[in-house]
């Protein structure tokens, strides 16, 4: 029952080439800065993995994060709602340059897909995006007069996200506004894969304050002192 | 022609008409400002789509945390009775109708509603974040901008000729010149700069202003 690992390289075993994987965050704000630098840590000593369809709000930041899994080329396609931030190069030349697939969703759309992934949902009606291009070509509906997209749900084969406290069952609470995603994100992967400022014994965290229940959940990892995005952008750090 | 408003005047205006203990989202950028206009007495709940409610001011320089920032990825603080919550309740909160205000920026507006503010083209890297689910659900859906764009041509028009955000969604524009409501289709005028005539003003607008009985002034104090 004890979902717990050893290590960064042990929680990202079995993201392989070809997958799609969801990363948790905002910005900044909840990115499993210390997952994904294992991932690209491995692509570097085995070229795995490589060709992957990533799930995140925004394209990374700088040169560290996400940003820096892009810039490793292990990224064919992101899905998101917003590929803009300070320092966007790393997708944004990529992206010119055709070497790097696009879906954009709107963002309570990306939410939703992703929620109705987890819930077995395979498809619900939004106005959001009904009479744009970016609605263009999907189904539409008329509910009490009103114009609704359908869309489709969002799963991955696997999810890297962050949270501040998990018990060893996977139960889990997150800090601030950097939940975001991540509970959403857990819940629509095979293998949703968690780093935590700290690791508690089961009871230790009261059961009316956990946000993610730890069935779904499947690796814990300790990283204590976790870098936060932002802070490593404005750094100038580069993880390359 | 009078002086028109600024940015900082028009966030003013548009703030002057937001309810106490309404629960308000902001659009990244300019409709910002609007916070920082609230009238004496009245206090709204600031919703941002990365999952806050009742945040408040930037913290000071070195103060900020990170893992709470807003939708423009700029540090927040919080308000007393502040929530966090995950990104599906956000938009269920946006698109359920349980915002009363969404105050948006344009690149136009036409009369029949329809907005385009997400995109001038297709040149570039596409970027829509939280626009087209936020201009569905809230009660309303206003926008503040200029009247007219830079090179002086008029923003309110008949059809937008720009890829749309969203149909039929917005109901008041709050410009540098005029407050505009939309009604059956059609910009129905409100208020305008005193000293200047409906001539005027029909003149710098892309599609018929309806004037109704009674015009009111549209001024603000200099800020």
């Amino acid at each position: 029952m004890d979902k717990t690992v050893p290590d960064l390289a042990t929680a990202v075993q079995g993201i392989e080439t070809g997958m799609t994987l969801m990363v948790g965050g905002f910005g900044g704000s909840g990115a499993p800065v210390e997952l994904i630098h294992a991932l690209i840590d491995r692509f570097r000593a085995t070229g795995s993995p490589g060709k992957l369809t990533v799930v995140n709000n925004n394209t990374g930041n700088g040169r560290i994060g996400l940003a820096a899994m892009i810039d490793q080329g292990m990224v064919a396609k992101m899905i998101c709602s917003f590929p803009r931030s300070v320092d966007a190069r790393a997708f944004t030349e990529r992206y010119l340059a055709g070497q790097i697939g696009l879906e954009l969703v709107p963002q309570g759309t990306l939410a939703e897909r992703i929620r109705a992934g987890g819930a077995g949902i395979p498809a619900f009606y939004t106005p959001a995006s009904y009479g744009t291009d970016v609605g263009n070509g999907k189904p539409v509906a008329e509910f009490d007069g009103k114009h609704y997209v359908q869309e489709r749900w969002l799963k991955a084969d696997a999810a890297l996200i962050k949270a501040e406290t998990a018990d060893r069952l996977g139960n889990l609470t997150y800090r601030r506004a950097a939940r975001n995603f991540s509970p959403l994100m857990a819940t629509a992967a095979a293998l949703t894969v968690v780093q935590v400022a700290r690791i508690v014994e089961p009871g230790a965290i009261d059961p009316e304050v956990v946000v993610t229940p730890g069935i779904f959940v499947d690796r814990i990892v300790a990283v204590p002192n976790a870098k936060q995005e932002e802070a490593l952008m404005r750094g100038g750090v580069a993880y390359a | 022609m009078s002086a028109k408003l600024s940015n900082a005047q028009i966030a003013w205006r548009a703030a002057q008409d937001i309810e106490d203990g309404a629960y308000v989202n902001l659009g990244i950028g300019f409709p910002e400002m609007v916070a920082k206009f609230q009238p004496r007495g009245k206090q709204a709940i600031f919703h941002t789509e990365n999952g806050v409610l009742n945040f408040g001011e930037a913290p000071a320089e070195g103060e900020e945390d990170w893992d709470l920032i807003n939708a423009g990825k700029k540090a927040i603080t919080l308000r007393p009775g502040a929530a966090f919550f995950h990104h599906a309740d956000s938009f269920a909160m946006v698109r359920g109708g349980h915002l009363d205000v969404a105050i948006l920026g344009a690149y136009e507006v036409a009369e029949n509603g329809d907005l385009a503010n997400w995109s001038t083209g297709p040149k570039g890297v596409p970027a829509v974040g939280g626009a087209m689910d936020l201009v569905h659900g809230a009660k309303r859906v206003a926008v503040i901008t200029d009247h007219v764009t830079k090179d002086g041509k008029p923003k309110l028009l008949k059809r937008c000729t720009l890829p749309l955000t969203g149909v039929g969604c917005v109901t008041r524009v709050y410009t540098s010149l005029a407050v505009v409501d939309i009604e059956h289709a059609r910009f129905v005028l409100r208020e305008k700069l005193p000293a200047m005539s409906v001539a005027e003003l029909q003149a710098v607008t892309g599609a018929e202003l309806v004037v109704p009985g009674r015009i009111g002034d549209l001024v603000a104090p200099e800020l």
